[in-house]
C-alpha cells in the first residue's frame, strides 16, 4: 500500500472533480451538490489511507514520487510528506466536506452559478493540498499562486458587501508577496546549483548576505500569507466578505501556507538567515497576538471579528516557530491544526448565524440565544475552544507554545499570555453581545432565526466538535505524527533544546 | 585604452587595393526573405490587374500561402549556419528563430487583419485619401470594401523584420529598419473608423519614428568613426583594438540604442505607443505588439550581444536603469489607464522592460529566455488584441473600460478567454506569462543582474493591478445599459484566438515543449 502514489492523487482528483462538477448542468443543483460532496468525502478517505499507511518513527519525507516536468530548468512534479504537512493535508481532507456541506444553499443566494462554486472550492482544494504536498520549490511557487484564482472568484463572486475590494485586496497582497519569492526562488536556483528539489537544496550552503536575502524574499510572501503583523491588513476585509464556508478554508487552511512556509523553507533552507532573522520574526508574532486582539475586542461585524482573532493565533503559532524549541514548534504545528478545527468551526456557526439573520453585524443581534439555543451552544463552544480553553485541543498547543517559548525567553512569554486574556475578553464580549443580554426586539421580525439546528448543520459541526474534545484530552496520536518533523526540521537550523536540567529549574522558577 | 591596441591592427577598409568584387550569394540561407518580398511585389500586382470586389479574396490566401512557404524554408533550414551577401547577413541560430517566430506571430496576425466578418468590408479604410468627417467618409465607412493594400504592406513589413534580425552589419540594419517601418506607419492610418485617431497616430509614430531612424544613423557614423567598418565582428575587434577616442564608441552605441529602443518601446522612448496602438487599427496594433516587438528585440540583442559585447561595462549600467525605468512607468501609467488598448500599450512597455532583464544579462541564459519571452509574450498580446476586436457596437469596437463592465454575464467564454490572458500578463503560473517571466528573471540574477529582478517584482505587483481592475469588470460588476454586444468572430478571428490562447496555455503547462529550441537556438556567430 505504501507505494500508492497517495499525494498526486490527493491533489489531481479534487481537481477532476471540480472539473466533472462544472461541466453539469446548471439547473440541476441537487446533483451538483451531491457530486461534490461525495467526491471530497472520498478524498477525505484516500487521506485517511494516507493517515494510516504513514509510519510515524519513519523517514522525515515519505510518500515520495517524481516526474519530470521541465528539464531544461531542472523542475519536477515532486510530492512528499512529512509529518507537518500531513496533519495539515488531512485537515484540508477534512474541512473541504464539511465546508461543501455547510455552503449547501450559500450559491443560491447569490444568484450566480451554483456549479461553479462547487467547483471553485474543489479546484481550491487541489491547489492546497498541492502546496501542502509539493518537494519541489518551483512546484509549490505555483500551487502558492494559483491558489489565489480560484479563492479571488470564491470572494469576489459570491462574497458578502466589498467582495470587489475585497478579493482585490488580497489578490494583490498575495501576488505582490508570491512575486518577492519568486525573485527569491530564482535566485535559490541560481545559487543552489540549478535544482529546485527541496531534499538536494536542504544541503546547499550560501554566503551569508545571500542567504539573508532569500530568506526575506521567502519570509516576506509567508509572513503577509499567515498573516503577520504588519502585513495582516487584508485578512479582515477577506474574511468578512468572503462566503462562511470560503473564510473557513482561507483562515483555517489557506493562511497555513504561510507559517508552513516557513516551518518547510524558511528554516531548513535558510537555517542562518532564520537565527538571525528569529528576533524579528518573533517580534512581529508578538505584535499580532496583543494587538489583533485588542482590534478584535473593537470589531462590529462577526466575521471580521473572527478573522482578528486568527491574527493573533498566527501570532501564537509565530513564536512558537521562532523559539526554536521542540516543545513550542510541535505546539506551533499542533496549533496549526488545531486553530484549523477551532476557527474554521467558530466561522462556519458564524455564517449559520448569519444566515438567519441576513446579516454579520453585532448590532443586530442580542439575546439571540432563546431563539436558537442548540446553535448558541454550538457558537458557545466553538468561542471556547478558540479561546483555548482547557480541555479543547487549542489549549494543549497553545500550552506547548508558551512553556517551550518560556524556557528560552521569558518576557515573549509572559507577553503573549496576555494574549489569552485579550482572547477570553474579545470571545465572551461577542458572545454576551450576540446571544446573551437583551433581546434585540428586530430579531423577532426575521424569520429565520426560529430555524433549528437542521440535520445537515448538525452533521457539519459534531465531528469538529468531537476531534477539538478528542485532541483535547488525548493529543497524542497527532503529536507523535508532528514530533520527527519538528525534530527534524530545527535540527536543520541547528537548534536543540537547552540542556534538560534547565528546562527544569526554569519550569520550577515559572511556577 | 591599454597599449594592446597598437598590437592589434586595425581591419583593412577594402577598395584601393582590390578590385570590388561581387560576393557570392547563399539564396537558400536568404530564401525565406526572398519569398516574402517575391510574394508582396505579386501582391502589388494583384492590386494593379484585379478590381476592387476581387481583390480581398485573392490577397488573403496569397498571403497566407507566401508566409506558409516561408516557414517551411525556415524550419527546413533550422540547422543552417552561415555568413552571406559578403557577410551583411548572419543566418544562425537566433536569427533563424526569431525569423521563424516572426512568421508565426505573422500567421496569426494576419488572420486578424483579413477578417471580413465583423465588420462589413474589414477593418481598414477603402482609400486613406477621403478627408476624415465628410459625407464621402461616412458614405465609405458604410459599406465600401476595404483595402486590400493592407496585405502586400504587411508582408514588406514581415520581410523587414526578418532582414533586421539578420542583418550583420549597421547599414543593413538600417535599410531593414525602414524597410519595415514604412509600411507599419501607412498600416496605421489605415483604420476604417476614427479616422483622425488613426491619421494622428501614423503622422506621430512616423515623425517619431524619422527621428528615432535619424539617431540610429548618426550612430553608425560614429561607429564608423570608431571602428573603420560597420560590419558587426569589426566592431567587436575595434573595441579592444581601436585607436580611436572611445568617446565615439560611447556615443555611437547611445545612438544605435535610441534607436532600437525607440522600436522596443522602451521608457524614455515610449511616448508614442500609446496613441500608436489606440489609434491604429486593433488587427495592426496586434501585428505591431507581436512581430515589431520581436524584431526590435532580435536587432537589439545582436547588436549587444554581438558587436558591442566588450564594451558591456559601459552599457550595462544605462540599459539596465532604462530597463527599470521602463517596468516601472510602464506599470505605473497602466494603472491609470481607461482604455483597454492603451491600457495593453502600457503592459507592452512594461512587457519591453522585462524584455529588457533578458538582453542586459548579456549571457546564453539571457538570450535564450528572452527567444522565449518574445515568442511567449506575442502569442498572448495578439489573442488580447483579437478580443479587443469583438467587443464592439455601432460605432465600432468599444475600447473605453467602463463599456467592458459585466461583459462576463453576457458573454462567459470570451470573458473567459480574456481573464485567461490577462492572467499570463500578470504572470500567473500555467500560463506562458509565468515561464516567460521566469526564464528572463533567472538569466538575470545569474547574469548579476539581481537589482533588475528587483525593479521586475516590483512592477509586476503593480501591473497586476489594472489586469486585475479589467477582471473585476468584466466578472464582478454588472452590466451597464451600455455594456455593448460581442460580436460572434469569423472563423478567421476565432482561428487566431485559439491559437493564440491555446500557445499562451501550453507554454505555461509544458514549457518543456519551446526551452530545449531556445537553448539550442541561443548562440550568435559573428
Amino acid at each position: 500500500m505504501s507505494t500508492f502514489p497517495f499525494l498526486s492523487v490527493l491533489t489531481v482528483a479534487p481537481a477532476v472533480g471540480g472539473l466533472v462538477v462544472a461541466l453539469l448542468p446548471k439547473d440541476k443543483p441537487a446533483l451538483v451538490k451531491r457530486v461534490a460532496f461525495v467526491w471530497s468525502v472520498a478524498v477525505f478517505a484516500v487521506a485517511v489511507a494516507m493517515w494510516v499507511a504513514f509510519k510515524a518513527g519513519g523517514p522525515q519525507m515519505q510518500f515520495r514520487e517524481s516526474y519530470p516536468w521541465i528539464p531544461t530548468w531542472g523542475v519536477r512534479f515532486t510530492f512528499a510528506t512529512d509529518g507537518i504537512a500531513l496533519v495539515m493535508l488531512a485537515l484540508i481532507a477534512l474541512l473541504v466536506p464539511l465546508v461543501i456541506l455547510a455552503s449547501w444553499h450559500d450559491a443560491e443566494g447569490s444568484r450566480r452559478s451554483v456549479p461553479l462554486y462547487f467547483a471553485l472550492i474543489l479546484f481550491l482544494e487541489s491547489t492546497m493540498i498541492g502546496v501542502f504536498a509539493a518537494a519541489d520549490v518551483f512546484l509549490f511557487y505555483v500551487f502558492f499562486e494559483v491558489m489565489l484564482v480560484p479563492m479571488y472568484f470564491l470572494i469576489g463572486s459570491y462574497g458578502g458587501q466589498q467582495r470587489q475590494y475585497a478579493a482585490v485586496k488580497f489578490f494583490l497582497y498575495s501576488l505582490a508577496g508570491g512575486l518577492f519569492m519568486l525573485a527569491a526562488v530564482v535566485g535559490l536556483w541560481v545559487v543552489g546549483g540549478h535544482t529546485f528539489d527541496w531534499q538536494a537544496l536542504r544541503h546547499a550552503t550560501f554566503a551569508t548576505g545571500t542567504e539573508r536575502w532569500l530568506f526575506l524574499g521567502f519570509f516576506l510572501a509567508f509572513a503577509i500569507k499567515a498573516p503577520f503583523f504588519p502585513f495582516h491588513t487584508w485578512l479582515p476585509d477577506a474574511g468578512g466578505a468572503a462566503p462562511a464556508g470560503a473564510a473557513a478554508l482561507l483562515v483555517g487552511v489557506m493562511d497555513k501556507v504561510g507559517t508552513f512556509g516557513i516551518l518547510r523553507y524558511c528554516l531548513p533552507l535558510f537555517p542562518n538567515a532564520s537565527k538571525y532573522f528569529a528576533p524579528l520574526g518573533m517580534a512581529l508574532a508578538l505584535v499580532g497576538v496583543v494587538y489583533a486582539a485588542l482590534l478584535a475586542i473593537g470589531q462590529k461585524d462577526l466575521k471580521r471579528l473572527v478573522s482578528y482573532t486568527s491574527i493573533a493565533h498566527f501570532g501564537f503559532i509565530g513564536i512558537g516557530i521562532f523559539a526554536f524549541t521542540t516543545q513550542a514548534a510541535s505546539g506551533a504545528v499542533l496549533y496549526m491544526f488545531n486553530h484549523g478545527l477551532a476557527t474554521g468551526l467558530l466561522f462556519l456557526v458564524v455564517g449559520m448565524l448569519v444566515a438567519r439573520r441576513g446579516s454579520a453585524l453585532i448590532g443586530d443581534f442580542g439575546g439571540a440565544g432563546r431563539y436558537a439555543p442548540v446553535l448558541a451552544g454550538v457558537f458557545f463552544f466553538a468561542g471556547m475552544a478558540s479561546l483555548a480553553l482547557p480541555g479543547t485541543s487549542p489549549f494543549v498547543s497553545e500550552f506547548l507554545v508558551l512553556v517551550g517559548t518560556f524556557t528560552v525567553n521569558k518576557t515573549v512569554a509572559v507577553i503573549a499570555t496576555l494574549g489569552i486574556i485579550l482572547a477570553a475578553g474579545y470571545v465572551l464580549w461577542m458572545y454576551q453581545r450576540t446571544i446573551q443580554g437583551t433581546p434585540n426586539p428586530a430579531l423577532e421580525q426575521v424569520e429565520g432565526m426560529k430555524r433549528r439546528l437542521s440535520a445537515r448543520e448538525a452533521v457539519v459541526v459534531t465531528p469538529l466538535i468531537a476531534l477539538i474534545l478528542v485532541l483535547g484530552f488525548y493529543p497524542k496520536p497527532v503529536l507523535d505524527v508532528i514530533n520527527p518533523a519538528v525534530k527534524a526540521t530545527l535540527s536543520d537550523v541547528g537548534k536543540s533544546d537547552p540542556a534538560p536540567t534547565a528546562v527544569a529549574v526554569n519550569k520550577e522558577a515559572g511556577k | 585604452m591599454s597599449p594592446v591596441h597598437a598590437l592589434v591592427p586595425l581591419a583593412q577598409t577594402p577598395g584601393q587595393d582590390q578590385p570590388f568584387q561581387l560576393p557570392p550569394i547563399d539564396y537558400a540561407a536568404l530564401a525565406p526573405m526572398l519569398i516574402l518580398f517575391g510574394v508582396a511585389c505579386l501582391g502589388v500586382l494583384v492590386e494593379a490587374v484585379f478590381r476592387r470586389f476581387r481583390r480581398a479574396r485573392i490577397q488573403l490566401p496569397l498571403t497566407l500561402m507566401g508566409l506558409v512557404a516561408a516557414l517551411v524554408v525556415v524550419i527546413w533550414t533550422a540547422s543552417k549556419r552561415t555568413l552571406t551577401a559578403g557577410g551583411a547577413i548572419a543566418v544562425d541560430g537566433p536569427s533563424l528563430f526569431l525569423q521563424g517566430s516572426i512568421l508565426v506571430l505573422g500567421i496569426v496576425a494576419l488572420l486578424l487583419i483579413g477578417e471580413r466578418t465583423l465588420e462589413r468590408g474589414g477593418p481598414f479604410v477603402a482609400q486613406a485619401a477621403v478627408t476624415a468627417n465628410t459625407e464621402a467618409d461616412r458614405a465609405q465607412a458604410a459599406t465600401a470594401e476595404g483595402a486590400s493594400e493592407v496585405f502586400p504592406l504587411t508582408l514588406f513589413a514581415l520581410g523587414g523584420m526578418m532582414l533586421f534580425t539578420t542583418a550583420n552589419d549597421l547599414l543593413t540594419m538600417f535599410v531593414a529598419l525602414e524597410v519595415f517601418s514604412l509600411p507599419l506607419y501607412l498600416l496605421c492610418a489605415l483604420a476604417r473608423r476614427r479616422r483622425l485617431l488613426s491619421q494622428e497616430a501614423a503622422m506621430k509614430y512616423f515623425l517619431l519614428g524619422s527621428f528615432a531612424s535619424a539617431f540610429f544613423l548618426f550612430g553608425i557614423a560614429m561607429i564608423y568613426g570608431f571602428a573603420g567598418r560597420v560590419d558587426f565582428k569589426s566592431i567587436d575587434q575595434a573595441i579592444i583594438g581601436s585607436s580611436m577616442s572611445p568617446v565615439l564608441l560611447y556615443v555611437g552605441i547611445a545612438m544605435l540604442a535610441i534607436g532600437l529602443l525607440f522600436k522596443a518601446a522602451a521608457v524614455p522612448f515610449h511616448l508614442w505607443t500609446p496613441d500608436v496602438y489606440q489609434g491604429a487599427p486593433t488587427p495592426v496594433t496586434a501585428l505591431m505588439a507581436a512581430c515589431t516587438k520581436v524584431a526590435a528585440f532580435g536587432g537589439l540583442l545582436r547588436v549587444l550581444y554581438v558587436a558591442f559585447q566588450r564594451a558591456q561595462w559601459d552599457f550595462q549600467p544605462v540599459i539596465g536603469t532604462i530597463a527599470v525605468l521602463t517596468m516601472l512607468v510602464g506599470a505605473i501609467l497602466a494603472v491609470t489607464q481607461t482604455d483597454i488598448k492603451r491600457l495593453l500599450a502600457y503592459s507592452s512597455i512594461a512587457n519591453a522592460g522585462y524584455l529588457l532583464i533578458g538582453a542586459v544579462a548579456l549571457n546564453k541564459d539571457g538570450l535564450s529566455s528572452s527567444l522565449f519571452y518574445l515568442v511567449a509574450y506575442g502569442f498572448t498580446v495578439l489573442a488580447a488584441f483579437g478580443v479587443v476586436t469583438l467587443v464592439r457596437d455601432a460605432d465600432g469596437e468599444a475600447t473605453h473600460l467602463s463599456r467592458w463592465a459585466g461583459l462576463g454575464k453576457r458573454s462567459p467564454l470570451l470573458a473567459s478567454v480574456f481573464t485567461f490572458l490577462l492572467l499570463a500578463f500578470a504572470g500567473i503560473p500555467l500560463t506562458s506569462g509565468f515561464t516567460a517571466k521566469f526564464g528572463v528573471f533567472a538569466a538575470g540574477i545569474s547574469g548579476g543582474q539581481a537589482w533588475l529582478v528587483i525593479a521586475g517584482v516590483l512592477s509586476s505587483a503593480i501591473l497586476a493591478f489594472p489586469y486585475l481592475r479589467v477582471v473585476v469588470l468584466m466578472w464582478l460588476s454588472e452590466p451597464a445599459e451600455t455594456t455593448p454586444t460581442v460580436s460572434i468572430p469569423g472563423a478567421l478571428t476565432s482561428a487566431a484566438l485559439m491559437i493564440g490562447t491555446l500557445a499562451t496555455l501550453v507554454l505555461g503547462v509544458a514549457p518543456t515543449l519551446l526551452l530545449p529550441i531556445t537553448t539550442k537556438a541561443a548562440e550568435f556567430i559573428r
